[in-house]
């Protein structure tokens, strides 16, 4: 281990000022912040989509991604500032002391080289090893990370262990040459809950054992409480505020930090309810030969929310594509008030399609980029009801309303919506057709907290108001409970139980909802702590 | 089986289903033309035995799909049939074999097509690359407008141009690339000098801008930048990150322009009257002498069809998820 | 880009908005912000196209008026000389632009409009019709296109009406790849998902939500196209297998007076003649290829890295 002077300042960035080059323009990023950084410290950069928090990652390495250029401040890495360096002066400090983990390990390794040579590659150049030394002490850190096989498993090729494998392959390799610092961008966002539990273990005690410094980025703040000593809040590329992590927690200042868990202080009231809407009953359904849905029971009651819950590949969104009519079960149907729907979408009258309705995580995508607003919510009101001219026009102005945005949208395309504008239009469309039940998948996943929640009030509003049955496809548990009235719990495409949300969240559990209750991480930094203890790490 | 062999060999099955459609279409040539060829070829005064004798001989009193399967084993033996020309409404045959006719040429082809691919490939790799280094530099955008400037010229117009400055103003080499069997090798590069010059003009462009492409898309990897900030040199990354993964392309853009190569060979020789194949198609098209005609566009479909088959099989075995399977 | 509020209203939420601006106003910044070469491009389009419709008032001599004198030099008279049989050169390529270009247009148009239709079919319907043409035209894109065409005139013939249909079946494999992969892109989109659900017919998803998405690829490889077409013309009329004499057309032309560029030291002039012709090819060709490659970088949206 080397001689780390503790308590020293390794990383000081002072009023640092990045633009970026889009749309034919230069547009600012990071707006003049500071930051300190004393070593074997791990701060936490915690911030929304657009907050410049992964610019200002990379900027604490001195690497600016390109398109971007640093506009004014300094970055003073042990005493030299990174900024009035070139990149071949830069690069004897990349990979050597300070090390980069990635977003998304499976399209970060390179495809044609073995895990091990990767992991050893910048030690071995940096000549702080011989290779047989760097492979043994890969091997030590694979073992140290809980990688199964630790003395073989870096023969492997990127392309043969999985994702939650080789992203701790990758903390790997950032602890290899034994830096000074390690930025951590992101890391464990695209993982499930469960997996997502074992790296950040992993990670927090290798930088503890090692005594690193490091960077941890995220959008979500129950991830960092576990992970970081202190937590700066960023907002449009400046700080909001600054604070040690418990006191952050406990008594943030700003108003806009508390509305990072926003989602979480929702909690609806749960409601039982006899009548029953809709049934997916002993539904069994395959894509070719895989098959995704193992006897499905699920009832939907009238005007209430049954949530689905699940990890990616627990077949959630299959139920969703059985109900539509996209995906023809083969055993088992879907009953509608009773009455048994028509397998495909072909054969459902255009009653039936009007009565199910359905709402898409990337509203992105869900929208016609060339058809504008009042194309895409006029359309299901002409063709469903027959609206013409200004009947059209003025139910258009009305759902409109409903969602709380006005007339003034009417001519705008999608380009010209924010991200939660373009969620509502899609819910206005869904609206137009005057349906009874709505399918939400994973409708607020994409969008920011504060969103997220005025999004979620919205669909509570028009429950109530409409009398509408949600079926509601989500893998975040805030979510859960701040919408749902019953849960299904499923896992592998199968349904793990399902109840009343209160049943649901009350032990006993099964062992599979219980491993996934258990993994989502909550607002206590002594959570992962506690909950490793309890699993007898 | 591993995996990388049973890629190769389904995508050999596939080169050979290709071929095997391929040269249905060539053969059905004949099949097409009017009911009176016989006589267009034979001319007016033909008596109609002659032309009756005649269809016998090409065996259309047979049916198709036995003269498909005479025609296709006789193929791959080598036999192409009898050209049409030299025949006269007498009845006299001083026709000679496609065979006889293509093999001489066949060589001098090859040879015009592997010198301009000797010097086209390594110089429009080296540009492609340097190109996409320095990308959006002064160097980039003159040597893009340069070649997009290029691509758009008619091979005829840069062969013309060529003529005009190296062998008719100034006689530098002979405007005429007439080379015959008993041509000394060095005789020989120099007569085909302007010939192979005028391809590798036209090609290099093409070449160079897909090289450019393919290398900039791979450039945009994440695990480029990951490259980058483990402190890889710029030399360490091209070498060692960017080209295992880019045989697949490069490959592609390679086999691409040399099929390529095969369909300008036929405008250049025209213009250089060099004794190649792709002259021969031309005047048998003007001619319609259908046998040589078929011969011709056989030999160019099957070099077609195997050099996109070697560019796939190289991007197979050096593809690492099929090298190292689960 | 964003604006700070303390309050939150879905209306005024924050985004990235953009100002809606007419069609006409974007055009014209588009235009004063292009590139030199791609106003060069558009510059060069419209003189050749004012010609090609002009040609008879623009021609001081008849398409194929011949002259007593062969191979004339250049001259008041006749500005760039007389060909073999005595027709003025001038006259001949202002013609050429009506019939060359011509050709080459409705070649493109037609072979867009077969490649383009079985494209948007393969790429809906997703089954046997999307197995059949596709192996189709992988089988017919084995043959290199101009040996293809080759084979092909030397048993119809050529005359324009069976050029045009070669070519144009020829070429629209290459349309249909393209549609196809395009359009199969957006096939995957949610909201042609959202129309299927809402029970609408195949047509109104491929008119309205599959065609206006893939019409900005398609209308630069409409330039690309009509580029390779007008090339493959013109390489074939050169090889003496295209337009046929005596309609005037480039690439004969470029054939025609070929012999004159042996003259080079007596009559610098005269051995340019048959380079004319082959540089109005080429300057069209460039022209168009300049206006693409903007189009291109317009509308790709992928910013080179720096």
């Amino acid at each position: 281990m080397k001689n780390k002077k503790e308590n020293s300042t390794l990383l000081q960035i002072k009023d640092l000022k990045i633009e970026g080059f889009s749309d034919e323009r230069w547009h600012k990023i990071i707006k003049g912040v500071n930051l300190e950084l004393k070593r074997g410290e791990v701060l936490g950069l915690i911030g929304e989509s657009g907050a410049g928090k992964s610019t200002l990652g990379l900027a604490a390495m001195g690497y600016t991604q390109p398109g971007c250029r640093i506009t004014g401040g300094q970055i003073n890495f042990d005493g030299v500032d990174l900024t009035k360096r070139t990149d071949s002066e830069k690069r004897k400090y990349w990979g050597n002391r300070m090390t980069y983990v990635a977003q998304s390990a499976a399209a970060s390794f390179n495809p044609a080289h073995r895990l091990i040579n990767q992991t050893t590659e910048s030690t071995i150049r940096a000549g702080l090893k011989k290779q047989n030394e760097a492979f043994d002490e890969a091997r030590a850190l694979y073992d140290a990370l809980n990688l199964p096989n630790p003395e073989t498993i870096g023969e492997r090729y990127p392309h043969q262990v999985s994702g939650g494998q080789l992203q701790r392959i990758m903390t790997a390799m950032a602890m290899s040459p034994n830096p000074d610092l390690i930025v951590f961008d992101e890391p464990t966002t695209a993982l499930d809950v469960t997996t997502q539990v074992e790296v950040l273990a992993a990670m927090r005690d290798i930088v503890k054992t090692y005594g690193t410094a490091a960077i941890y980025i995220t959008h979500d703040l129950s991830v960092v409480a576990q992970m970081a000593d202190r937590i700066k809040v960023l907002r449009y590329g400046e700080e909001v505020e600054e604070a040690m992590t418990r006191k952050m927690l406990k008594s943030p200042k700003e108003d806009y930090t508390k509305s990072l868990w926003s989602v979480r202080s929702i909690q609806k009231p749960e409601k039982k309810s006899k009548d029953i809407i809709l049934e997916v009953k002993n539904v069994d359904a395959f894509y070719g030969s895989f098959h995704v849905l193992k006897n499905i029971n699920i009832k939907l009651p009238l005007g209430r929310t049954v949530a689905l819950v699940g990890e990616s590949g627990s077949g959630k969104s299959t139920v969703a594509r059985v109900i539509t009519g996209l995906l023809e079960p083969k055993i088992g149907s879907v009953k509608f008030k009773n009455r048994e729907l028509p397998p495909s979408l072909k054969g459902r009258t255009k009653d039936q399609l009007q009565k199910i309705q359905m709402i898409y995580q990337m509203a992105d995508v869900a929208m016609n980029p060339k058809q504008t607003v009042y194309d895409i919510i006029s359309r299901p009101a002409s063709f469903f009801a027959g609206l013409t001219g200004a009947n059209l026009r003025k139910r258009v102005i009305e759902l409109l309303e409903q969602i709380d945005l006005d007339e003034s949208f009417i001519d705008r395309y999608p380009s010209e919506l924010s991200g939660g504008q373009k969620q509502r239009i899609c819910i206005a469309r869904a609206l137009a057709a005057n349906p009874e039940v709505v399918i939400c998948d994973e409708v607020t996943s994409a969008l920011d907290q504060i969103v997220q929640e005025g999004i979620l009030k919205l669909l509570g509003r028009l429950q109530k108001d409409l009398n509408l049955s949600y079926i509601f496809i989500t893998h975040d548990i805030a979510t859960v409970k701040a919408i749902s009235d019953e849960v299904v719990v499923m896992n592998e495409g199968q349904v793990v139980e399902q109840g009343l949300k209160s049943e649901i969240f009350s032990p006993p559990h099964p062992e599979y909802t219980e491993l996934l209750l258990s993994s989502v991480p909550e607002m206590d930094p002594d959570w992962l702590t506690d909950l490793l203890k309890a699993r007898n790490y | 089986m591993h995996p990388v062999v049973k890629t190769v060999l389904e995508r050999l099955g596939l080169g050979l289903a290709t071929l095997f459609f391929v040269s249905i279409i060539i053969f059905s040539a004949i099949e097409m033309l009017p009911g009176d060829f016989g006589q267009a070829i034979l001319g007016q005064a033909a008596l109609p035995e002659t032309v009756a004798a005649f269809r016998q001989e090409l065996g259309l009193d047979k049916p198709a799909y036995i003269r498909y399967f005479d025609w296709a084993l006789g193929a791959i033996q080598g036999d192409l049939g009898t050209s049409f020309s030299g025949r006269n409404a007498s009845g006299a045959d001083r026709s000679a074999e496609v065979v006889d006719k293509i093999a001489p040429r066949l060589w001098n082809t090859l040879f015009l097509a592997s010198m301009a691919a000797l010097i086209a490939v390594p110089l429009s790799l080296i540009l492609g690359i340097l190109t996409a280094l320095y990308r959006n530099s002064f160097f980039d955008r003159s040597v893009n407008t340069a070649t997009l400037t290029t691509i758009s010229f008619p091979e005829f117009f840069v062969a013309y141009i060529l003529i005009l400055f190296f062998a008719s103003l100034n006689q530098i080499f002979p405007s005429l690339a007439n080379v015959d069997p008993d041509t000394n090798f060095g005789e020989r590069i120099y007569r085909t000098a302007l010939p192979a010059f005028t391809l590798t003009l036209v090609i290099v462009a093409h070449m160079m801008r897909m090289t450019r492409a393919a290398i900039i898309n791979l450039l945009a990897s994440p695990y480029i930048q990951m490259a980058k900030l483990s402190g890889a040199s710029q030399t360490e990354i091209i070498l060692k990150h960017a080209l295992p993964n880019a045989w697949a392309p490069i490959a592609t853009v390679i086999a691409f322009n040399l099929a390529y190569l095969v369909v300008g060979v036929v405008v250049v020789e025209v213009v250089f009257v060099y004794p190649g194949v792709g002259q021969l198609m031309v005047d048998a098209v003007r001619t319609r002498d259908i046998p040589v005609v078929q011969g011709c566009a056989l030999i160019f479909a099957v070099t077609y069809i195997l050099l996109n088959l070697i560019a796939d099989i190289i991007g197979i075995v050096t593809n690492p998820r099929l090298l190292h399977p689960k | 880009m964003n604006k700070d509020t303390k309050t939150y209203s879905a209306a005024g939420e924050v985004g990235s908005i953009l100002e809606t601006r007419s069609t006409f106003t974007r055009l014209k910044i588009e235009l004063t912000k292009a590139p030199l070469t791609a106003k060069f491009g558009i510059f060069i389009i419209i003189v050749f196209v004012g010609l090609a419709i002009f040609a008879p008032l623009i021609a001081p001599y008849g398409e194929a008026e011949v002259f007593p004198e062969p191979y004339a030099p250049w001259s008041s008279n006749h500005l760039f000389g007389t060909d073999q049989i005595g027709r003025d050169i001038f006259s001949r390529l202002i013609f050429g632009a009506r019939n060359t270009v011509g050709v080459a247009f409705a070649t493109t148009i037609l072979a867009f409009l077969i490649g383009g239709a079985l494209g948007l079919a393969a790429a809906i319907n997703r089954s046997y019709l999307d197995l059949f043409l596709s192996r189709t035209v992988d089988v017919l894109m084995a043959i290199p296109q101009l040996i293809f065409a080759l084979v092909l005139l030397s048993i119809f013939g050529s005359t324009i009406i069976n050029l045009i249909i070669i070519i144009a079946v020829l070429d629209s494999t290459r349309v249909f790849r393209l549609t196809r992969a395009v359009s199969l892109n957006v096939v995957v989109m949610d909201y042609v998902e959202v129309a299927k659900l809402r029970g609408e017919n195949i047509s109104w998803v491929m008119r309205k939500e599959i065609l206006p998405n893939i019409l900005p690829p398609l209308i630069a490889e409409f330039g690309l196209r009509f580029c390779f077409v007008f090339l493959s013309i013109a390489a074939l009329s050169f090889l003496g297998v295209g337009i046929q004499p005596p309609t005037a057309d480039w690439g004969s032309m470029v054939r025609e007076n070929a012999s004159l560029i042996q003259f080079a030291q007596y009559d610098l002039k005269a051995a340019m003649t048959p380079l004319l012709p082959a540089a109005a090819i080429a300057l069209l060709t460039v022209a168009v290829n300049f206006v693409v490659d903007w189009f291109l970088h317009k509308t790709s949206g992928i910013k080179d890295e720096k």
